[in-house]
Protein backbone atom coordinates (compact mmCIF):
# COMPACT_ATOMS: atom_id res chain seq x y z
CA UNK A 1 0.00 0.00 0.00
CA UNK A 2 1.31 3.42 -0.88
CA UNK A 3 1.18 6.16 1.69
CA UNK A 4 -0.95 9.14 0.68
CA UNK A 5 0.91 12.40 0.48
CA UNK A 6 0.40 14.77 3.37
CA UNK A 7 -1.64 17.78 2.40
CA UNK A 8 -2.02 20.63 4.87
CA UNK A 9 -5.65 21.25 5.92
CA UNK A 10 -5.31 24.88 4.89
CA UNK A 11 -4.47 23.72 1.40
CA UNK A 12 -7.42 21.29 1.30
CA UNK A 13 -9.87 24.01 2.28
CA UNK A 14 -8.35 26.46 -0.12
CA UNK A 15 -8.59 24.02 -2.98
CA UNK A 16 -12.17 23.19 -2.20
CA UNK A 17 -13.15 26.83 -1.92
CA UNK A 18 -11.48 27.58 -5.21
CA UNK A 19 -13.25 24.68 -6.85
CA UNK A 20 -16.66 25.80 -5.58
CA UNK A 21 -16.06 29.43 -6.48
CA UNK A 22 -15.10 28.50 -10.01
CA UNK A 23 -18.26 26.45 -10.41
CA UNK A 24 -20.43 29.26 -9.13
CA UNK A 25 -18.70 31.92 -11.21
CA UNK A 26 -19.55 30.03 -14.39
CA UNK A 27 -23.26 30.76 -13.88
CA UNK A 28 -25.10 34.03 -14.00
CA UNK A 29 -25.98 36.24 -11.07
CA UNK A 30 -29.18 36.81 -9.17
CA UNK A 31 -30.49 39.75 -7.17
CA UNK A 32 -33.10 40.03 -4.42
CA UNK A 33 -34.30 43.44 -3.27
CA UNK A 34 -36.72 44.45 -0.54
CA UNK A 35 -39.04 47.22 -1.64
CA UNK A 36 -42.03 49.02 -0.14
CA UNK A 37 -44.53 46.14 -0.44
CA UNK A 38 -42.34 43.07 -0.44
CA UNK A 39 -39.33 41.40 -1.94
CA UNK A 40 -38.53 41.05 -5.62
CA UNK A 41 -36.08 38.41 -6.87
CA UNK A 42 -34.57 38.73 -10.32
CA UNK A 43 -32.42 36.13 -12.04
CA UNK A 44 -30.52 36.39 -15.28
CA UNK A 45 -32.11 33.17 -16.58
CA UNK A 46 -33.58 32.73 -20.05
CA UNK A 47 -35.09 29.30 -19.25
CA UNK A 48 -38.85 29.16 -18.76
CA UNK A 49 -38.88 25.80 -17.01
CA UNK A 50 -35.61 25.36 -15.14
CA UNK A 51 -36.24 27.84 -12.39
CA UNK A 52 -33.70 29.45 -10.13
CA UNK A 53 -36.38 31.06 -7.99
CA UNK A 54 -39.20 29.16 -6.35
CA UNK A 55 -41.75 29.06 -3.61
CA UNK A 56 -40.97 27.34 -0.32
CA UNK A 57 -43.90 28.32 1.85
CA UNK A 58 -46.58 30.95 2.36
CA UNK A 59 -44.12 33.82 2.90
CA UNK A 60 -40.81 32.18 2.04
CA UNK A 61 -39.02 31.95 -1.29
CA UNK A 62 -35.85 30.20 -2.39
CA UNK A 63 -33.28 31.17 -4.99
CA UNK A 64 -30.08 29.50 -6.03
CA UNK A 65 -27.16 29.99 -8.37
CA UNK A 66 -24.48 27.56 -9.43
CA UNK A 67 -25.03 23.94 -10.29
CA UNK A 68 -28.71 23.36 -11.02
CA UNK A 69 -29.07 19.79 -9.74
CA UNK A 70 -27.40 20.72 -6.47
CA UNK A 71 -29.47 23.76 -5.61
CA UNK A 72 -32.62 22.08 -6.85
CA UNK A 73 -32.08 19.28 -4.34
CA UNK A 74 -31.73 21.93 -1.64
CA UNK A 75 -34.90 23.64 -2.86
CA UNK A 76 -36.93 20.43 -2.61
CA UNK A 77 -35.60 19.62 0.84
CA UNK A 78 -36.54 23.15 1.92
CA UNK A 79 -40.11 22.62 0.73
CA UNK A 80 -40.18 19.32 2.59
CA UNK A 81 -38.88 20.89 5.75
CA UNK A 82 -41.40 23.74 5.60
CA UNK A 83 -44.39 21.57 4.71
CA UNK A 84 -43.69 18.98 7.39
CA UNK A 85 -43.14 21.69 9.99
CA UNK A 86 -46.33 23.50 9.05
CA UNK A 87 -48.20 20.22 9.11
CA UNK A 88 -46.82 19.13 12.48
CA UNK A 89 -47.19 22.52 14.19
CA UNK A 90 -48.98 25.36 12.44
CA UNK A 91 -48.50 27.41 9.31
CA UNK A 92 -47.36 30.46 11.27
CA UNK A 93 -44.57 28.49 12.95
CA UNK A 94 -42.72 28.06 9.69
CA UNK A 95 -40.02 30.70 9.43
CA UNK A 96 -37.05 31.31 7.23
CA UNK A 97 -34.40 31.59 9.93
CA UNK A 98 -34.49 27.97 10.99
CA UNK A 99 -34.50 26.83 7.39
CA UNK A 100 -31.55 29.08 6.56
CA UNK A 101 -29.67 27.62 9.52
CA UNK A 102 -30.34 24.09 8.34
CA UNK A 103 -29.07 24.96 4.89
CA UNK A 104 -25.97 26.55 6.38
CA UNK A 105 -25.26 23.50 8.52
CA UNK A 106 -25.69 21.17 5.60
CA UNK A 107 -23.49 23.19 3.27
CA UNK A 108 -20.85 23.52 5.97
CA UNK A 109 -20.95 19.81 6.63
CA UNK A 110 -20.53 18.93 2.97
CA UNK A 111 -17.75 21.47 2.57
CA UNK A 112 -15.63 20.06 5.40
CA UNK A 113 -16.43 16.34 5.17
CA UNK A 114 -17.14 15.44 1.58
CA UNK A 115 -14.81 15.11 -1.34
CA UNK A 116 -16.54 17.74 -3.36
CA UNK A 117 -18.17 20.89 -2.00
CA UNK A 118 -21.54 21.97 -3.38
CA UNK A 119 -21.11 24.54 -6.13
CA UNK A 120 -24.03 26.66 -5.07
CA UNK A 121 -24.96 29.85 -3.37
CA UNK A 122 -28.50 30.13 -2.11
CA UNK A 123 -30.94 32.66 -0.79
CA UNK A 124 -33.86 32.23 1.57
CA UNK A 125 -36.15 35.26 1.50
CA UNK A 126 -38.97 35.88 3.92
CA UNK A 127 -41.65 38.50 3.65
CA UNK A 128 -42.10 40.40 6.89
CA UNK A 129 -45.19 40.43 9.04
CA UNK A 130 -46.21 42.13 12.26
CA UNK A 131 -43.73 40.06 14.24
CA UNK A 132 -40.79 39.82 11.87
CA UNK A 133 -39.22 42.27 9.40
CA UNK A 134 -38.51 41.10 5.84
CA UNK A 135 -35.28 39.16 5.76
CA UNK A 136 -32.87 37.88 3.15
CA UNK A 137 -30.57 35.03 4.20
CA UNK A 138 -27.64 34.57 1.90
CA UNK A 139 -25.85 31.24 2.33
CA UNK A 140 -22.54 30.56 0.61
CA UNK A 141 -21.12 27.25 -0.60
CA UNK A 142 -19.16 26.65 2.62
CA UNK A 143 -22.10 27.41 4.91
CA UNK A 144 -21.42 31.03 5.73
CA UNK A 145 -24.71 32.70 6.41
CA UNK A 146 -25.35 36.42 6.22
CA UNK A 147 -28.63 38.24 6.68
CA UNK A 148 -29.52 41.32 4.73
CA UNK A 149 -32.50 43.57 5.05
CA UNK A 150 -31.93 45.66 1.93
CA UNK A 151 -30.73 43.48 -0.92
CA UNK A 152 -28.67 40.39 -1.65
CA UNK A 153 -26.59 39.48 -4.68
CA UNK A 154 -25.69 35.89 -5.51
CA UNK A 155 -23.22 34.65 -8.07
CA UNK A 156 -19.61 34.87 -9.12
CA UNK A 157 -18.97 38.50 -9.92
CA UNK A 158 -21.03 40.53 -7.55
CA UNK A 159 -18.96 43.61 -6.67
CA UNK A 160 -20.24 45.74 -9.53
CA UNK A 161 -23.86 44.79 -8.87
CA UNK A 162 -23.56 45.40 -5.13
CA UNK A 163 -21.94 48.80 -5.71
CA UNK A 164 -24.66 49.81 -8.11
CA UNK A 165 -27.51 48.80 -5.82
CA UNK A 166 -25.78 50.28 -2.80
CA UNK A 167 -25.85 53.77 -4.19
CA UNK A 168 -29.49 53.70 -5.28
CA UNK A 169 -31.39 51.51 -2.83
CA UNK A 170 -34.30 53.02 -0.98
CA UNK A 171 -36.84 51.43 1.38
CA UNK A 172 -39.63 53.27 -0.40
CA UNK A 173 -38.94 51.82 -3.83
CA UNK A 174 -41.98 50.61 -5.72
CA UNK A 175 -41.92 47.25 -7.50
CA UNK A 176 -41.17 48.97 -10.80
CA UNK A 177 -38.25 50.95 -9.37
CA UNK A 178 -36.80 47.93 -7.57
CA UNK A 179 -37.17 45.71 -10.62
CA UNK A 180 -35.61 48.21 -13.01
CA UNK A 181 -32.68 48.80 -10.68
CA UNK A 182 -32.17 45.06 -10.34
CA UNK A 183 -32.20 44.55 -14.09
CA UNK A 184 -29.88 47.51 -14.66
CA UNK A 185 -27.43 46.20 -12.06
CA UNK A 186 -27.52 42.64 -13.40
CA UNK A 187 -26.99 43.77 -16.99
CA UNK A 188 -23.94 45.85 -16.17
CA UNK A 189 -22.66 48.59 -18.43
CA UNK A 190 -22.28 46.51 -21.60
CA UNK A 191 -25.46 44.49 -21.83
CA UNK A 192 -29.20 45.02 -21.82
CA UNK A 193 -31.59 42.40 -20.49
CA UNK A 194 -35.06 42.03 -21.96
CA UNK A 195 -38.06 40.34 -20.34
CA UNK A 196 -37.23 37.09 -22.13
CA UNK A 197 -33.79 36.90 -20.47
CA UNK A 198 -35.17 37.18 -16.97
CA UNK A 199 -36.82 35.12 -14.34
CA UNK A 200 -38.68 37.33 -11.89
CA UNK A 201 -40.78 36.55 -8.83
CA UNK A 202 -42.11 38.56 -5.92
CA UNK A 203 -43.10 37.87 -2.35
CA UNK A 204 -45.74 40.49 -1.70
CA UNK A 205 -48.89 41.20 0.23
CA UNK A 206 -52.11 40.98 -1.71
CA UNK A 207 -51.45 37.57 -3.25
CA UNK A 208 -53.50 35.79 -0.60
CA UNK A 209 -52.04 33.29 1.85
CA UNK A 210 -49.31 32.31 -0.58
CA UNK A 211 -47.33 35.49 -1.11
CA UNK A 212 -45.12 34.06 -3.85
CA UNK A 213 -45.93 35.03 -7.41
CA UNK A 214 -44.02 34.85 -10.67
CA UNK A 215 -44.01 37.82 -13.00
CA UNK A 216 -44.16 36.50 -16.53
CA UNK A 217 -44.88 37.51 -20.10
CA UNK A 218 -46.97 40.62 -20.58
CA UNK A 219 -46.93 41.65 -16.97
CA UNK A 220 -43.13 41.60 -16.84
CA UNK A 221 -42.83 43.39 -20.17
CA UNK A 222 -45.22 46.06 -18.90
CA UNK A 223 -43.25 46.65 -15.70
CA UNK A 224 -39.95 46.84 -17.54
CA UNK A 225 -41.22 49.08 -20.35
CA UNK B 1 -35.88 18.87 12.71
CA UNK B 2 -33.13 18.30 10.22
CA UNK B 3 -33.06 18.98 6.52
CA UNK B 4 -35.03 16.13 4.90
CA UNK B 5 -32.59 14.74 2.34
CA UNK B 6 -32.89 11.36 0.67
CA UNK B 7 -30.80 9.27 -1.64
CA UNK B 8 -32.13 9.16 -5.18
CA UNK B 9 -33.53 5.65 -4.72
CA UNK B 10 -35.43 6.53 -1.55
CA UNK B 11 -36.70 9.92 -2.57
CA UNK B 12 -40.46 10.24 -1.98
CA UNK B 13 -40.77 12.70 -4.86
CA UNK B 14 -43.69 15.10 -4.65
CA UNK B 15 -45.71 12.79 -2.37
CA UNK B 16 -46.19 14.46 1.00
CA UNK B 17 -47.96 11.51 2.62
CA UNK B 18 -45.05 9.31 1.57
CA UNK B 19 -42.63 11.88 2.97
CA UNK B 20 -44.12 11.97 6.46
CA UNK B 21 -44.30 8.20 6.50
CA UNK B 22 -40.62 8.06 5.64
CA UNK B 23 -39.76 10.66 8.26
CA UNK B 24 -41.73 8.67 10.85
CA UNK B 25 -43.54 11.73 12.00
CA UNK B 26 -45.88 11.51 15.01
CA UNK B 27 -48.52 9.09 13.89
CA UNK B 28 -51.61 10.16 12.25
CA UNK B 29 -55.02 8.46 12.15
CA UNK B 30 -54.58 7.71 8.46
CA UNK B 31 -51.33 5.94 9.01
CA UNK B 32 -51.61 4.55 12.52
CA UNK B 33 -52.81 1.02 12.98
CA UNK B 34 -56.46 0.95 13.99
CA UNK B 35 -57.54 0.83 17.62
CA UNK B 36 -58.71 -2.54 18.86
CA UNK B 37 -62.21 -1.37 19.68
CA UNK B 38 -64.19 1.56 18.33
CA UNK B 39 -64.16 4.56 20.66
CA UNK B 40 -67.35 5.06 22.62
CA UNK B 41 -68.10 8.52 21.39
CA UNK B 42 -66.65 10.73 18.75
CA UNK B 43 -67.78 13.67 16.75
CA UNK B 44 -69.72 13.18 13.60
CA UNK B 45 -70.11 15.62 10.75
CA UNK B 46 -73.25 15.43 8.73
CA UNK B 47 -74.63 16.76 5.45
CA UNK B 48 -72.67 18.12 2.50
CA UNK B 49 -73.86 18.72 -1.05
CA UNK B 50 -72.30 19.64 -4.40
CA UNK B 51 -73.87 20.51 -7.74
CA UNK B 52 -72.66 21.68 -11.12
CA UNK B 53 -73.74 24.89 -12.73
CA UNK B 54 -72.84 26.96 -15.77
CA UNK B 55 -69.54 28.41 -14.40
CA UNK B 56 -68.37 25.51 -12.25
CA UNK B 57 -69.58 23.90 -9.05
CA UNK B 58 -71.33 24.92 -5.85
CA UNK B 59 -70.53 23.11 -2.64
CA UNK B 60 -72.31 23.51 0.68
CA UNK B 61 -72.35 21.92 4.10
CA UNK B 62 -74.30 22.36 7.32
CA UNK B 63 -72.47 23.30 10.51
CA UNK B 64 -73.54 20.70 13.03
CA UNK B 65 -71.38 18.00 14.57
CA UNK B 66 -73.00 15.37 16.72
CA UNK B 67 -71.68 13.01 19.35
CA UNK B 68 -74.22 10.26 19.74
CA UNK B 69 -77.51 12.06 20.17
CA UNK B 70 -75.96 15.24 21.50
CA UNK B 71 -74.91 18.26 19.51
CA UNK B 72 -71.13 18.47 19.85
CA UNK B 73 -70.44 21.58 17.80
CA UNK B 74 -72.68 24.18 16.23
CA UNK B 75 -70.26 25.94 13.94
CA UNK B 76 -68.12 23.21 12.44
CA UNK B 77 -66.71 23.82 9.00
CA UNK B 78 -67.09 20.99 6.52
CA UNK B 79 -66.34 22.71 3.23
CA UNK B 80 -62.68 23.50 2.59
CA UNK B 81 -60.64 24.75 -0.32
CA UNK B 82 -58.41 21.83 -1.34
CA UNK B 83 -56.33 24.15 -3.48
CA UNK B 84 -57.05 27.13 -5.70
CA UNK B 85 -59.33 25.26 -8.12
CA UNK B 86 -60.92 22.59 -6.00
CA UNK B 87 -62.89 22.09 -2.83
CA UNK B 88 -63.43 19.18 -0.50
CA UNK B 89 -66.35 18.61 1.84
CA UNK B 90 -66.51 15.98 4.53
CA UNK B 91 -69.07 13.84 6.27
CA UNK B 92 -68.45 11.15 8.85
CA UNK B 93 -66.11 10.93 11.83
CA UNK B 94 -65.04 14.54 12.27
CA UNK B 95 -61.58 14.02 13.78
CA UNK B 96 -60.10 11.81 11.06
CA UNK B 97 -62.03 13.71 8.38
CA UNK B 98 -60.46 17.04 9.29
CA UNK B 99 -57.03 15.43 9.50
CA UNK B 100 -57.62 13.92 6.08
CA UNK B 101 -58.48 17.33 4.66
CA UNK B 102 -55.33 18.85 6.17
CA UNK B 103 -53.19 16.10 4.70
CA UNK B 104 -54.94 16.41 1.35
CA UNK B 105 -54.45 20.18 1.21
CA UNK B 106 -50.78 19.84 2.07
CA UNK B 107 -50.41 17.01 -0.42
CA UNK B 108 -51.72 19.14 -3.29
CA UNK B 109 -49.67 22.20 -2.40
CA UNK B 110 -46.57 20.10 -1.83
CA UNK B 111 -46.91 18.51 -5.25
CA UNK B 112 -47.38 21.89 -6.86
CA UNK B 113 -44.29 23.38 -5.22
CA UNK B 114 -41.97 20.43 -5.74
CA UNK B 115 -43.01 19.75 -9.32
CA UNK B 116 -43.68 23.32 -10.35
CA UNK B 117 -47.01 22.35 -11.93
CA UNK B 118 -50.50 21.79 -10.57
CA UNK B 119 -51.99 18.28 -10.52
CA UNK B 120 -54.85 17.62 -12.91
CA UNK B 121 -58.31 17.50 -11.35
CA UNK B 122 -58.46 13.78 -12.03
CA UNK B 123 -55.09 13.39 -10.29
CA UNK B 124 -56.36 15.24 -7.24
CA UNK B 125 -59.48 13.06 -7.11
CA UNK B 126 -57.31 9.94 -7.26
CA UNK B 127 -55.10 11.19 -4.46
CA UNK B 128 -58.10 11.70 -2.21
CA UNK B 129 -59.33 8.23 -3.14
CA UNK B 130 -56.03 6.75 -1.94
CA UNK B 131 -56.36 8.56 1.36
CA UNK B 132 -59.89 7.27 1.88
CA UNK B 133 -58.71 3.77 1.00
CA UNK B 134 -55.90 3.89 3.55
CA UNK B 135 -58.50 4.86 6.07
CA UNK B 136 -60.53 1.70 5.46
CA UNK B 137 -59.41 -0.21 8.59
CA UNK B 138 -60.74 2.61 10.73
CA UNK B 139 -63.90 2.82 8.65
CA UNK B 140 -64.49 -0.87 9.39
CA UNK B 141 -64.53 0.03 13.05
CA UNK B 142 -67.10 2.72 12.69
CA UNK B 143 -64.90 5.74 11.97
CA UNK B 144 -65.86 6.17 8.34
CA UNK B 145 -64.91 9.31 6.43
CA UNK B 146 -66.79 10.03 3.24
CA UNK B 147 -65.60 13.11 1.39
CA UNK B 148 -67.08 14.90 -1.55
CA UNK B 149 -64.63 16.45 -3.98
CA UNK B 150 -65.38 19.07 -6.60
CA UNK B 151 -63.35 21.41 -8.69
CA UNK B 152 -62.92 23.30 -11.88
CA UNK B 153 -61.10 21.32 -14.55
CA UNK B 154 -58.84 23.86 -16.25
CA UNK B 155 -58.18 21.56 -19.19
CA UNK B 156 -61.82 20.75 -19.89
CA UNK B 157 -63.11 24.15 -18.79
CA UNK B 158 -65.90 22.68 -16.71
CA UNK B 159 -66.83 21.91 -13.11
CA UNK B 160 -66.58 18.27 -12.01
CA UNK B 161 -67.78 16.41 -8.94
CA UNK B 162 -66.43 13.18 -7.42
CA UNK B 163 -68.03 11.09 -4.70
CA UNK B 164 -66.34 8.42 -2.61
CA UNK B 165 -67.28 5.38 -0.63
CA UNK B 166 -65.44 4.06 2.42
CA UNK B 167 -63.34 1.70 0.30
CA UNK B 168 -61.77 4.64 -1.51
CA UNK B 169 -63.71 3.95 -4.67
CA UNK B 170 -64.52 7.21 -6.38
CA UNK B 171 -67.11 7.96 -8.95
CA UNK B 172 -67.60 10.99 -11.08
CA UNK B 173 -71.04 12.57 -10.87
CA UNK B 174 -72.45 14.24 -13.93
CA UNK B 175 -74.72 16.68 -12.13
CA UNK B 176 -74.88 16.68 -8.34
CA UNK B 177 -74.59 14.62 -5.22
CA UNK B 178 -74.79 14.82 -1.45
CA UNK B 179 -73.40 12.71 1.35
CA UNK B 180 -73.75 12.37 5.11
CA UNK B 181 -76.74 11.56 7.29
CA UNK B 182 -79.01 14.11 5.60
CA UNK B 183 -77.55 13.41 2.19
CA UNK B 184 -80.58 11.61 0.92
CA UNK B 185 -82.92 14.50 1.62
CA UNK B 186 -80.47 17.01 0.23
CA UNK B 187 -80.01 14.95 -2.90
CA UNK B 188 -83.75 14.65 -3.52
CA UNK B 189 -84.17 18.41 -3.16
CA UNK B 190 -81.38 19.12 -5.64
CA UNK B 191 -82.82 16.51 -7.99
CA UNK B 192 -86.20 18.25 -8.09
CA UNK B 193 -84.73 21.65 -8.86
CA UNK B 194 -81.75 20.74 -11.03
CA UNK B 195 -81.47 21.76 -14.65
CA UNK B 196 -78.47 21.86 -16.94
CA UNK B 197 -76.58 25.14 -17.00
CA UNK B 198 -78.05 26.80 -13.91
CA UNK B 199 -76.64 30.25 -13.18
CA UNK B 200 -74.83 31.04 -9.95
CA UNK B 201 -77.87 32.49 -8.21
CA UNK B 202 -80.05 29.50 -8.95
CA UNK B 203 -77.31 27.01 -8.04
CA UNK B 204 -76.53 28.66 -4.68
CA UNK B 205 -80.25 28.89 -3.96
CA UNK B 206 -80.72 25.21 -4.72
CA UNK B 207 -77.80 24.21 -2.46
CA UNK B 208 -79.29 26.27 0.35
CA UNK B 209 -82.73 24.78 -0.15
CA UNK B 210 -81.32 21.27 -0.10
CA UNK B 211 -79.60 21.84 3.24
CA UNK B 212 -82.75 23.41 4.59
CA UNK B 213 -84.77 20.32 3.68
CA UNK B 214 -82.09 17.99 5.01
CA UNK B 215 -82.08 19.82 8.35
CA UNK B 216 -85.85 19.59 8.45
CA UNK B 217 -85.82 15.81 8.12
CA UNK B 218 -82.55 14.73 9.70
CA UNK B 219 -81.83 15.39 13.37
CA UNK B 220 -78.07 15.38 12.87
CA UNK B 221 -78.13 18.11 10.23
CA UNK B 222 -78.10 21.68 11.46
CA UNK B 223 -80.38 24.21 9.82
CA UNK B 224 -79.80 27.96 9.77
CA UNK B 225 -79.25 29.01 13.38
CA UNK B 226 -81.07 32.33 13.38
CA UNK B 227 -80.52 32.92 17.10
CA UNK B 228 -76.74 32.56 17.02
CA UNK B 229 -76.35 33.74 13.44
CA UNK B 230 -74.67 30.52 12.26
CA UNK B 231 -75.38 29.56 8.67
CA UNK B 232 -74.27 26.71 6.44
CA UNK B 233 -71.08 27.26 4.47
CA UNK B 234 -71.46 27.67 0.74
CA UNK B 235 -68.62 27.99 -1.75
CA UNK B 236 -68.19 28.10 -5.51
CA UNK B 237 -65.29 26.88 -7.63
CA UNK B 238 -65.02 28.43 -11.08
CA UNK B 239 -62.35 29.40 -13.58
CA UNK B 240 -61.48 32.20 -11.12
CA UNK B 241 -60.89 29.65 -8.36
CA UNK B 242 -62.41 28.85 -5.00
CA UNK B 243 -64.65 31.53 -3.48
CA UNK B 244 -66.73 31.33 -0.33
CA UNK B 245 -70.22 32.76 -0.71
CA UNK B 246 -70.35 35.67 1.77
CA UNK B 247 -72.14 34.86 5.02
CA UNK B 248 -74.48 37.85 4.57
CA UNK B 249 -75.65 36.50 1.26
CA UNK B 250 -76.28 33.05 2.74
CA UNK B 251 -78.18 34.59 5.69
CA UNK B 252 -80.29 36.67 3.33
CA UNK B 253 -81.15 33.69 1.17
CA UNK B 254 -82.26 31.69 4.18
CA UNK B 255 -84.35 34.60 5.44
CA UNK B 256 -86.09 35.01 2.10
CA UNK B 257 -86.59 31.25 1.80
CA UNK B 258 -88.37 31.18 5.14
CA UNK B 259 -90.35 34.31 4.31
CA UNK B 260 -91.43 32.89 0.95
CA UNK B 261 -92.66 29.68 2.52
CA UNK B 262 -94.63 31.62 5.09
CA UNK B 263 -96.38 33.85 2.57
CA UNK B 264 -97.11 30.89 0.31
CA UNK B 265 -98.80 29.18 3.23
CA UNK B 266 -96.51 26.16 3.04
CA UNK B 267 -94.97 24.40 5.98
CA UNK B 268 -91.58 25.97 6.61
Amino acid sequence: MTMPYYVAPEQVMKDRAEYAQKGIARGRSLVAITYADGIVIVADNPSRSLHKISEIYDRIAFAGVGKYNEFDQLRVSGIRHADTKGYAYSREDVEARSLANLYAQYLGQVFTHEMKPLEVEILVAELGNGLRPPQLYHIAYEGTITDEDRFAVLGGETEGIVAKLDEGWSATWSLTEALRSAVGALAGPDRTLAAGDLEVAVLAEGNGRRAFRRLVDDELVAVLA
Amino acid sequence: MSLPLFTTTEDPGPDFAGLIRRLRMPTHPLIASSPAAPPESFRHGTTVVALRYADGVVMAGDRRATEGHAIAHRAMEKVFPADRYSAVAIAGAAGPAIEMVRLFQTQLEHYEKVEGVVLSLEGKANQLGQMVREHLPMAMQGLAVVPLFAGFDLARRTGRIFTYDVTGGHYEETEYNATGSGGRDARTTVKLGFRDGLDRDAAVELAIQSLYEAADEDSATGGPDLIRGIYPLVATVTAEGFAAVPEDEVAERFASLIERRRTEGRQP
